[in-house]
């Protein structure tokens, strides 16, 4: 069982990728100057209509064309990762439009500069608004990183069709593996619904 | 940027076998859609049954299906389902069925969210002009449901219609898989993928302006 670490360190590095590449887009999609923003639109715009698994594919067979040399693990998360920013970047525009437009003006009434009204008063308020839709996304990621099996990365789902090459215990480790999933997705919604109740509080 | 001569010859040769894929992927999505729709629909009325060991076994399908990942699902009804007896599915059908169980799920809370939308004074003043139960149902609460839900419905059709990619893992000749074949065959590697990304995005463009045009005209009356 192998193949749960990949899967499960797969998942977490895109993850913390698009979380980090997200939030830095969504602010570009939602404050930047004219060009910049255009071309977060773009990204998000394009990477959200492709299907994840050309995006994987492309990346694997793409980047090696382009003379950088990853392995199918590396090509996956960054595939994983970039389709997943583009979704986070969508859903910190959502949470932040969700915003009174108030509370924007009372930052700025008071002085304080861009980098401080989105450190104190805009973000707080949009990381609490886009937990739910962020809990969605990386459940979509433990479930896309079985598509990282396609470019023959063992993650769990190869790991257990190669028991079953050996084993012939077809419906045994479909099942099990299955349950696996469940388990961890199970348990990720579980955890975004008691962060959320945690930090509902400040909702008016 | 590397040294990498594009050669579009290869698409041009092979617009056919292409055009054919995404025709394939297009009807794929449709088809899992139009059965996910019966499947939600039915399991939807069974969620909110008064029945509780019912809408119990509704609860358990939709979130195990909403954790499970669609490619195991596949794989599953692929691999697994001839070992239980069951062999009479090819790899097109035994694709439309996982889609459509995929999609059950899915549209099972849409409609859900849905059909707990409906005013409850709709429903009252049915009964009060005598209709009877079904009657109810057919004339007042369905059409409105399917106005309400008209956008996610066809926000289901262009994720089905990406998830029709996936079929290339059980060799369904859809988009991805000409795409995998084309690279494979003649190693134009940018210009097979570039090409399935554009296709995709702009079948899932155009349904989804095609879709807009549906929703306005059956706007949900508010």
């Amino acid at each position: 069982m192998s193949g749960l670490g990949a899967t499960l360190l797969s998942s977490a590095l895109s993850i913390v990728m698009a979380t980090v590449l997200g939030v830095l887009l969504g602010v570009a999609l939602t404050y930047g100057w004219i060009g910049l923003r255009l071309a977060a639109r773009l990204y998000v715009d394009v990477l959200r209509g492709i299907p994840l698994l050309v995006l994987i594919l492309f990346t694997y067979y793409g980047l090696a064309l382009f003379g950088v040399n990853v392995s199918a693990f590396w090509a996956g998360v960054i595939a994983l990762g970039g389709f997943a920013t583009a979704h986070v970047a969508e859903n910190f525009r959502g949470a932040v439009s969700s915003i009174p437009s108030g509370q924007m003006e009372a930052a700025k009434s008071i002085g304080l500069p861009f980098v401080n009204r989105l450190r104190y008063v805009v973000l707080p308020q949009a990381f609490r608004r886009m937990l739910p839709p962020w809990v969605n996304t990386a459940l979509e990621i433990v479930k896309g990183t079985t598509l990282l099996s396609i470019i023959g990365v063992v993650e769990l789902l190869l790991a257990s069709q190669q028991a079953m090459a050996r084993n012939y215990m077809i419906i045994d480790f479909y099942l099990f593996t299955g349950l696996v999933y469940v388990a961890i997705n199970f348990t990720l919604s579980r955890i975004g619904a008691r962060l959320e109740r945690r930090f509902t509080f400040a909702r008016s | 940027m590397i040294d990498y001569h594009f050669d579009w010859t290869v698409i041009t040769r092979n617009a056919g076998f292409l055009a054919d894929a995404l025709l394939l992927g297009l009807g794929l999505a449709v088809a899992s859609l139009a059965i996910g729709c019966l499947i939600g629909l039915l399991a939807a009325y069974a969620r909110l049954s008064r029945w509780r060991l019912l809408s119990g076994a509704v609860w358990i399908y939709v979130e195990l299906i909403r954790c499970i990942p669609l490619l195991l699902l596949i794989f599953f009804l692929y691999f697994g389902l001839p070992e239980l007896g069951v062999r009479f599915l090819d790899k097109f059908e035994t694709f439309v069925a996982a889609l459509s169980i995929y999609a059950g799920a899915y549209m099972c809370e849409v409609f859900r969210a849905g059909l707990e939308s409906i005013p409850r004074q709709y429903v009252e003043a049915s009964k009060a002009i005598g209709l009877r139960p079904w009657q109810r149902q057919r004339y007042v609460v369905l059409p409105v449901m399917f106005r309400i839900t008209l956008p996610s419905i066809s926000n289901n059709l262009i994720s089905l219609f990406k998830d029709t990619s996936l079929a290339a893992a059980i060799a369904v000749p859809e988009l991805t898989f000409a795409a995998r074949q084309i690279n494979a065959n003649t190693f134009r590697v940018m210009e097979a993928w570039l090409t399935a990304s554009a296709l995709y995005l702009l079948t899932a463009y155009a349904i989804a302006i095609a879709l807009r045009q549906v929703e306005r005209r059956y706007a949900a009356i508010r």
